[in-house]
């Protein structure tokens, strides 16, 4: 397939201005980077064995979400990336500016909410002894699901809470689709933004990965990272990826309108460009990477490569293929240090693109297979990859602000 | 020379082709003949047990000759056959070469009952939990639920057999999803990314865990004696939407690329407009401002004042809080004229169509425009003294329309708002 096209050359400038993460690393820029530079990595090879996940740290929710209430309709996934978004338009100083945010557009990238294990198991097990007339099910059902539970899991919640508890309705929408909706939702909204239809966006997405319910998704094709914990580029015979917990937002604006509030740069979102291959035959993702890398616009010395790489087969080697022609690019995979996020995944590397841009420094490698290098010089270009487990290629061109 | 942009100077976007099928039946000619003779597809449901539920009728396609085990393989079915029909009318492109992208409303995708039972069966115990499911799921068994129960596996089957360009793109606005995806399509063409967009709403979601969270939500009507006279809105005694599946696509164009290759025009998307509500997750803001705001977005997009819309096709699901809300927001904008509009609910027949029905909506409300003929309201017979609207009360109506206005809102506080006509304007 051809790609898809990117918003138009010489359009509005966009700044990203605002960055919230609440990670499996922590909560906020600091910590998240610190823990990069400092190789932390928070793991969890017991809680879900044999699967390894990368549980969520924990924050006081009540900072970001100050009603119970609204903490209590929410899932986790729900709360985390409520949490997040919060962040990001305190990054951004927009938070409480109700003219800003009424008028703010939000295009989250969503999966679905977590299901009531206790009331599946419940059921099955009953099933499994015999219990299963006509109207078993229906009954089961009326009587254990909690009503609010529903909303919790809809893919559009997630945007609908931030509209409730931060205020933001300018509009809301959600895109899915795993890993491509996180493209997606940057791609739309920065050529929504550089055509003159929109000014402001909150763009992001969440995952909580203490999900069995995810996992059996996932199993289905031996896709998690089973027994033990390795770096995403050592990643063999085992390959796979470990569910990573993330909330990740950011705010992107024009150029005029941050101007005009005197709103501070992380850095320009400069294209995101974005492809589906068929992934029939061999070396078709090396080839999409090759496409859209070309797409991207004028790339020099002192750029960086930050990838949402999933440690999957054989997308991952695939990949590896594409970066092993641009060795002049010091590369990062996030999936390392992060798991796989997954609709929050190209999210996450937009923002620590932003943020490495903004500090004048990439972030320590962490790679015994020695892909990753250390880069000395500030990154004036970062591209962000995001090639899914299954579907889906993107990329996206940041930079400093000239 | 026709101009081929707006008075924005956009470029117009026109629809050349459109498929369709609800409850009532399959394609664009059966679906408006039964619509506008005020027909229900309504039904007590025969596809699951419904013992003890307390709505047990659904607008659910059981004509397929489909063997489907989930909702998503049934939403992909009615995907792909309104795609077809569109495609096929639009006579654009190529086969399986759509040349633009694909805008995918539809509902979100996990794994049923069905393969959460086949799993527990694979388990071999009777005492088990989730750990034992997971040990079952691995080791190739089960790679095609893999397939079938991603977010975007639906997009992707139609990208593949339509030959859509670029990354396909899967969305939930909830009962407004369908309404988004050709919103999406406009912006893109006139963003000039694109001369053409394929926008699908589909939703095949009747199952049983479906309709029980609507159910307990109290979301859903209860006349189950009589499933043909249970949706109705705007009426006084209607209590609840009922559930329905169906699908609807546009063909997407810029005029320009459309009168280029000599395609038929069968009407053009002027507007849109959007805005969310912040209220509550369920429940629309008492004051109906975020109605009001998206519908005063949709006109000004489209650059028209209230006195230019001459039908309102309308969310009108049929619960009291909806029809209440939809006509303090539509009173709001239209002030006097309110009363001389007509405003009618095609949910009265078909059911709510969910995240299919702002594009089942969109597709009636051009066969409304193309027949100058507008579909009733059925189930009207005890008026609501609170919403004194005209809804074309139970039989369809010859009228003069030039520009409609189709509404959707959904859960999590969307409103979307679309303004069709027939010709540019």
């Amino acid at each position: 397939m051809t790609e898809t096209k990117s918003s138009n050359p010489g359009s509005a400038e966009v700044w990203i201005t605002g960055v919230g993460l609440a990670t499996s690393l922590g909560e906020g820029l600091d910590a998240n980077w610190d823990a990069l530079n400092q190789r932390r990595i928070n793991v969890d090879e017991k809680g879900f064995a044999p699967y390894v996940v990368h549980p969520w740290a924990p924050v006081n929710f009540d900072t970001q979400i100050p009603k119970k209430g609204d903490q209590r309709q929410m899932e986790a996934w729900q709360r985390i990336g409520t949490y997040a978004a919060g962040l990001a338009l305190d990054s951004a100083g927009v938070k409480g500016n109700k003219e800003i945010l009424g008028r703010m557009d939000m295009i989250v990238a969503a999966g679905g909410g977590e299901r009531d294990l206790a009331v599946d198991t419940g059921i099955l097990q009953a099933e499994a002894k015999g219990n299963s007339a006509p109207g078993f099910l229906n009954e089961r059902l009326m009587n254990d699901l909690r009503p609010t539970l529903f909303l919790a899991q809809l893919s559009n919640l997630l945007a609908g809470n931030i509209a409730i508890v931060h205020g933001v309705t300018g509009s809301s929408r959600t895109f899915m689709g795993e890993e491509a909706a996180g493209v997606n939702a940057a791609r739309i909204a920065l050529a929504r933004i550089a055509a003159g239809q929109s000014d402001i966006a909150l763009i992001g997405g969440s995952q909580n990965s203490e999900r069995k319910d995810m996992l059996v998704l996932y199993e289905f094709d031996d896709f998690n990272l089973k027994d033990k914990f390795e770096p995403v580029w050592a990643r063999s015979p085992k390959t796979g990826f470990a569910l990573g917990s993330a909330g990740v937002f950011l705010v992107i604006e024009s150029r005029t309108h941050a101007e005009a509030r005197g709103a501070k740069p992380y850095a320009r979102l400069t294209n995101v460009v974005a492809d589906q291959a068929r992934r029939k035959s061999p070396g078709e993702v090396t080839a999409t990477l090759e496409t859209l890398w070309s797409k991207l616009g004028k790339l020099g010395d002192n750029g960086a490569i930050i990838t949402g790489a999933t440690g999957a087969q054989p997308v991952t080697s695939e990949e590896l293929a594409f970066l092993r022609h641009h060795p002049d690019f010091a590369v990062r995979a996030i999936g390392t240090a992060f798991g796989h996020t997954m609709e929050a995944q190209f999210p996450l590397g937009l923002a620590l693109a932003a943020l490495s841009i903004s500090r004048g420094a990439l972030f320590s490698p962490n790679d015994p297979t020695a892909l990753e290098v250390e880069m000395s010089k500030p990154p004036t270009q970062i591209v962000v990859i995001g090639a899914g487990h299954w579907r889906g290629e993107g990329m996206a061109l940041v930079e400093a602000v000239k | 020379m026709t101009a081929t942009r707006d008075k924005f100077g956009r470029p117009i976007v026109v629809v050349t082709g459109m498929g369709v099928v609800t409850s009532l039946g399959i394609g664009k000619s059966d679906n408006w003949a039964k619509l506008t003779a005020g027909e229900s597809g309504i039904r007590t449901i025969t596809r699951f047990p419904i013992d003890g539920l307390k709505t047990s009728m659904a607008g659910t396609i059981d004509f397929l000759p489909v063997e489907t085990a989930s909702s998503t393989d049934l939403s992909e079915r009615l995907a792909d056959l309104v795609t077809e029909e569109a495609i096929a009318q639009s006579a654009i492109g190529t086969t399986a070469d759509f040349p633009g992208p694909l805008f995918l409303a539809v509902a979100p995708v996990e794994i049923e009952w069905p393969q959460r039972l086949e799993l527990g069966r694979d388990a071999g115990k009777a005492e088990y939990d989730y750990d034992d499911l997971l040990r079952v799921s691995g080791g190739g068994k089960y790679v095609g639920y893999h397939r079938r129960f991603l977010f975007g596996s639906v997009a992707d089957y139609l990208a593949e057999k339509y030959g859509t360009k670029g990354s396909p793109i899967s969305l939930s606005t909830a009962c407004a999803s369908g309404a988004t995806a050709i919103q999406l399509g406009v912006e893109a063409i006139r963003r000039g990314e694109t001369d053409a967009a394929l926008c699908v709403g589909t939703d095949g979601s009747v199952n049983p865990e479906a309709l029980i969270r609507f159910s307990l939500l109290s979301a859903l009507s209860m006349r189950n004696d009589s499933p043909h006279t249970a949706v109705r809105p705007f009426a006084k005694n209607r209590d609840g939407f009922v559930m329905a599946e169906g699908a609807g696509a546009l063909v997407l164009e810029s005029y320009e690329a459309a009168t280029a290759r000599g395609a038929k025009i069968l009407g053009v998307v002027a507007g849109c407009g959007e805005l969310a509500d912040s209220f509550h997750r369920t429940r629309s803001s008492p004051d109906g401002k975020p109605i009001i705001g998206c519908v005063r977005n949709a006109l000004s997009d489209a650059g028209i004042v209230p006195g230019q819309i001459d039908y309102i096709n309308a969310h009108g699901t049929g619960t009291p809080e909806n029809d209440k809300m939809e006509y303090l927001g539509i009173a709001s904008v239209f002030g006097d004229q309110t009363g001389s509009i007509p405003v009618s609910s095609n949910k009265s027949m078909v059911g709510h169509t969910l995240s299919a029905a702002g594009a089942v909506e969109a597709v009636f409300s051009l066969l409304t425009l193309e027949h100058q003929r507008i579909p009733p309201t059925i189930n009207y017979d005890v008026p609501d003294p609170a919403i004194p609207f005209d809804v074309v009360p139970n039989k369809a109506r010859d009228a003069r329309v030039t520009a409609v206005m189709s509404n959707s809102f959904g859960f999590g506080g969307q409103n979307a708002s679309l303004i069709l006509t027939r010709e540019p304007i």
